[in-house]
């Protein structure tokens, strides 16, 4: 069973109890992110609209590349793999 | 023909006349360039110190604030003696000071469709310091209706990402993000915090791409986007590649003139404010106090993090942090009378969808969180 790395940037670590970087199991892209957000529920709304798509400001690195220019959520994951979540982030929004 | 350098300022650039890569040539040509520096915030501030400081001739600042005490922790540029100031006009008097021969225009208003276009396109570079998704979104766009390159950052608490967007070579924001979040889901814009030095190492590397840029040297960070973590220690790269069906940059545009995007880190619903659920789910600090007073029996529910209870807290709260919600519902009765607040409104008006979408009804928000009780009730308690 692959147990590919996923790696949760800072805004979303307070729905992983606060770990930087999280281990699941899972063949492909969509398998790990199933996983991730049965384990996190909390989660599950801010990666992935009604439908189960992932949101359009969440992007899925698998090492230096996009998974869309790969196979999408269908790309295979081997042990080690790492995967990055990356958000859109805008700390700069003052009261 | 360049102008050439008088003596003065062969004196004051001589660290870079020492560099092969910049030399008397590129010196000229930073001081004939120009740049727009948008915001003078966080990120704003170390940028356009040191823009002004390498020389570039001409920067444009565009702000509409006042210098606040809290913006001392990052916002460099400004001083102490210069709290209640036009952010633009304090940045000014500071980068005169630094550098009297550059030339610095300032625009004090908010940055918008309206008056973006006028004025950007006399500028060579756009760098974008404000770190809010209306400005990104105008200021992405913008670049790319005029062919320019646009050098973007942006922080979270520890982490930061930059990378320069243009069209003209590689990919746009559009390409990676298409649209912007939708309000409520972007994590705690205005009560996130932010490591003070993290927009100091974060601006710096957008100077640094824009004197690259200007100077027409190095690797940039196009078509790169860089992630840094200043608890990690870590750098680490990934590649961006154009978007084909970029609704901005692509061969078939959907987006063909600014847009204005409004209040993405406030909540879901109409007609109100950021820290604002809307009139009927709002309570006002005094009526709360007033409510409480009476004897009035109302749970109040707190749902900032553990650490901001140390600044400040309300008597008899209950510590429930948003992110801990979902998970404990059971612990809430919907037959009780509840207030949800944090520290300004935002996140307890998402904590109260929450509860309105598990069934709760008797549930309000405190409008302007514990700060607006910090103002209208007990004037003891610290404004954070």
């Amino acid at each position: 069973m692959s147990m590919p790395v996923i790696r949760i940037p800072t805004p979303l670590r307070t729905y992983v109890n606060g770990q930087s970087e999280v281990t699941v199991q899972g063949k492909t892209v969509a398998d790990a992110m199933e996983n991730l957000l049965t384990q996190y529920p909390a989660m599950r709304p801010h990666l992935t609209s009604g439908d189960g798509q992932l949101r359009p400001f969440v992007n899925l690195f698998l090492g230096e590349a996009n998974v869309r220019d790969l196979q999408g959520l269908e790309t295979p994951l081997a042990d080690g793999d790492r995967l990055l979540l990356i958000p859109s982030i805008a700390g700069g929004w003052e009261d | 023909m360049l102008p050439d350098l008088s003596r003065d300022e062969i004196l004051r650039y001589s660290r870079h006349l020492l560099i092969p890569e910049v030399g008397l040539e590129g010196q000229k040509k930073l001081l004939a360039s120009s740049a727009l520096v948008i915001g003078t915030g966080g990120l704003g501030s170390p940028l356009a110190l040191y823009l002004a400081a390498a020389g570039v001739g001409r920067i444009g600042l565009v702000d509409f604030d006042v210098v606040d005490s809290s913006n001392l922790q990052r916002q460099i540029i400004h001083g102490t003696g210069t709290v209640g100031e036009l952010k633009v006009e304090s940045a000014r008097d500071r980068l005169r000071d630094l550098n009297p021969d550059i030339q610095v225009d300032i625009y004090n208003e908010p940055f918008t469709s309206e008056n973006a276009m006028r004025i950007a396109k006399d500028y060579d570079i756009l760098i974008d310091g404000t770190d809010n998704f209306p400005t990104r979104y105008l200021t992405n766009d913008l670049c790319v209706f005029l062919g320019k390159p646009n050098i973007y950052g942006s922080i979270y608490r520890f982490e930061g990402q930059a990378s320069v967007f243009y069209a003209k070579e590689g990919p746009c924001y559009r390409c990676l993000f298409p649209e912007p979040p939708p309000p409520g889901l972007v994590p705690s814009c205005a009560e996130g915090g932010v490591l003070g030095v993290l927009p100091g190492t974060i601006g710096t590397i957008q100077a640094t791409e824009a004197i690259k840029m200007l100077l027409g040297i190095g690797s940039s960070l196009v078509g790169r986007l860089l992630l840094y973590n200043a608890l990690d220690m870590s750098f680490e790269y990934v590649k961006l590649k154009k978007n084909p069906s970029c609704k901005v940059c692509g061969p078939h545009p959907e987006v063909t003139e600014l847009i204005d995007y409004n209040a993405f880190c406030g909540v879901p619903g109409l007609g109100h404010d950021e820290g604002s659920a809307g009139m009927d789910w709002d309570i006002s600090a005094p009526d709360l106090a007033a409510r409480l007073q009476r004897g009035e029996k109302v749970r109040l529910i707190d749902v900032r993090e553990p650490h901001e209870v140390q600044i400040s807290s309300i008597p008899n709260e209950e510590l429930i942090p948003l992110g801990q919600l979902a998970s404990r519902l059971h612990e809430l009765d919907s037959a009780q009378e509840m207030v949800l607040f944090c520290k300004t409104g935002v996140r307890s008006t998402r904590a109260l969808e929450v509860l309105v979408s598990a069934g709760f009804k008797k549930v309000k928000n405190l409008k302007g969180g514990i700060n607006a009780w910090a103002r209208e009730v007990d004037t003891k308690l610290p404004i954070y």
